[in-house]
């Protein structure tokens, strides 16, 4: 939980992927999907993880997987910064 | 019946599996598409056709005991179906949408092989009810649930708004929340059986077009064991299969609609020219217009098909779950649903009274009438607002 990365990304879902649940409860690997999030709604989570962390996700990574848990949008935003770095 | 000349499809090719659909098209589906039509009933001689030369079981796998006939000639004879009868050709789709779900997404080993070996030798027709009432047409969410009963067993029921030919199915595949406490998004689908299935109907069908697949409202309930429960998840099965293969071989349907409307305007002008040999026939004209957006609407519904193949061979079908796909196909549906009636008028517009009335040769009423549902199954207002949402996400287009 003293992540910085996740703990934005936990921000970001408690404002944009109107969970049931509260984000800050869910552990990293909790599948976003079962836990509540729909598809419109993960629209805006990633619209909202671009501009949290001033980044564009490429087209071959926009796929339901890499959104499914705090844990895969932390990679997927790892894996853009090793990209831009 | 009408007798036709076909071999049983055991063993034979895809040429074979062609012209076999094209006879039945025309000898079957296309001698009572009018009476369907005009009595909102189920095409069952075309239907019992399909069965006879064993077309239900084509997409599945030889190595489960199907035809094994490849994905682009089914698509081929929704096309060709729906030249003589749109119902039975969209009811040839849909139940083909339900054999792919489950040949793409069964466990190896598990009750669902057993099961296609039987499809196969009863040549079992499948349903589906994806869609229910409360969840404002939006497949990715359920509310009735998977609920366990007496002795392992599970029952469910189902507020189904539209189901087509679930009366006239042997089996239909159902959407449900995993649990009684599981999220509205957290689905699977579940395989019962008709004859073990009460449904109580809720409405009727008495509809502008595609008036013979039966499609009222049911309220569904069933009782089934663990195993026909398909074990992959909804979301991975709608994104790889369910939404894509649905608009490509409906938009093969549509197709199929607008070409039959086509070539009644064909045969129009070509009578009109033989009448008045060497005069300009201005219908032709009007014809030409029709049949450039005709060949941009088949290039464009061949071209996903491709696409789609192709996608799926790739290692994880990884590229089916992106974004990019998701609105190319989204886009396909969205222009051939408009394309289909647009074609329907215009025909109608070049041949004038003799297309509008339904005892002509060159009548298109029927096929008009059955192209408008395209734009509705499945609004495309539901498809805009997901694409609106997905293309400032998405790089290409």
């Amino acid at each position: 939980m003293t992540d910085p990365i996740r703990a934005q990304i936990r921000q970001v879902l408690a404002d944009h992927a109107r969970l049931p649940t509260d984000a800050a409860s869910l552990p990293d690997g909790a599948d976003l999907f079962q836990a509540g999030m729909t598809s419109h709604a993960s629209v805006n989570v990633m619209l909202a993880l671009e501009d949290a962390f001033d980044i564009e996700f490429p087209d071959a990574m926009l796929r339901r997987s890499a959104f499914e848990s705090i844990d895969a949008i932390a990679a997927a935003i790892g894996e853009i910064a090793l990209q831009a770095a | 019946m009408v007798p036709i000349t076909v071999r049983s499809l055991n063993g034979t090719r895809k040429e074979e599996f062609a012209a076999t659909i094209r006879a039945v098209a025309a000898e079957v589906a296309a001698a009572h598409a009018d009476e369907v039509d005009r009595d909102a009933r189920f095409p069952h001689e075309a239907i019992d056709a399909l069965r006879e030369t064993q077309a239900l079981s084509a997409l599945v796998p030889r190595s489960l005991g199907g035809g094994g006939v490849p994905l682009g000639a089914i698509a081929q004879a929704c096309h060709d179906l729906a030249r003589g009868c749109s119902a039975t050709a969209m009811v040839f789709a849909m139940h083909q949408i339900q054999v792919g779900t489950i040949v793409r997404h069964l466990e190896p080993g598990s009750w669902f092989e057993t099961y296609l070996h039987e499809l196969q030798a009863d040549q079992r027709l499948i349903a589906s009810a994806t869609s229910e009432i409360g969840t404002g047409g939006d497949m990715g969410r359920s509310i009735a649930a998977v609920t366990p009963a007496r002795e392992g067993r599970f029952t469910l029921e189902k507020q189904a708004p539209t189901v087509s030919y679930g009366a006239h199915s042997d089996d239909i595949l159902t959407t449900l929340r995993r649990s009684p406490e599981a999220e509205q998004s957290d689905q699977v689908m579940v395989l019962h059986r008709t004859s073990e299935t009460e449904l109580e109907p809720a409405g009727g069908w008495d509809t502008i077009g595609m008036r013979g697949t039966c499609s009222p409202g049911f309220v569904l309930r069933a009782e089934f064991g663990p195993e026909q429960i398909l074990g992959a998840r909804f979301a991975t099965m709608m994104t790889e299969t369910i939404v894509p293969l649905s608009h490509i071989l409906w938009s093969h349907v549509w197709l199929g609609i607008a070409t039959e409307a086509f070539e009644r305007g064909r045969a129009f002008v070509r009578a009109a020219a033989k009448r008045s040999r060497g005069e300009p026939v201005p219908a032709a004209h009007q014809l030409s217009r029709v049949m450039a957006e005709l060949t941009m609407f088949r290039s464009e519904v061949g071209g996903a098909l491709a696409e789609f193949i192709r996608q799926s061979d790739a290692p994880g079908r990884e590229p089916l779950s992106t974004l990019a796909s998701v609105l190319r196909f989204n886009n396909l549906k969205l222009a051939a649903s408009e394309q289909a009636p647009r074609v329907c008028q215009a025909v109608l517009e070049c041949i004038g009274i003799m297309a509008y009335k339904n005892d002509s040769p060159y009548g298109v009423g029927r096929q008009l009438r059955d192209s408008l549902s395209a734009r509705l199954m499945v609004a495309n207002e539901r498809l805009n607002a997901i694409d609106a949402g997905l293309l400032m996400l998405a790089k290409e287009v």
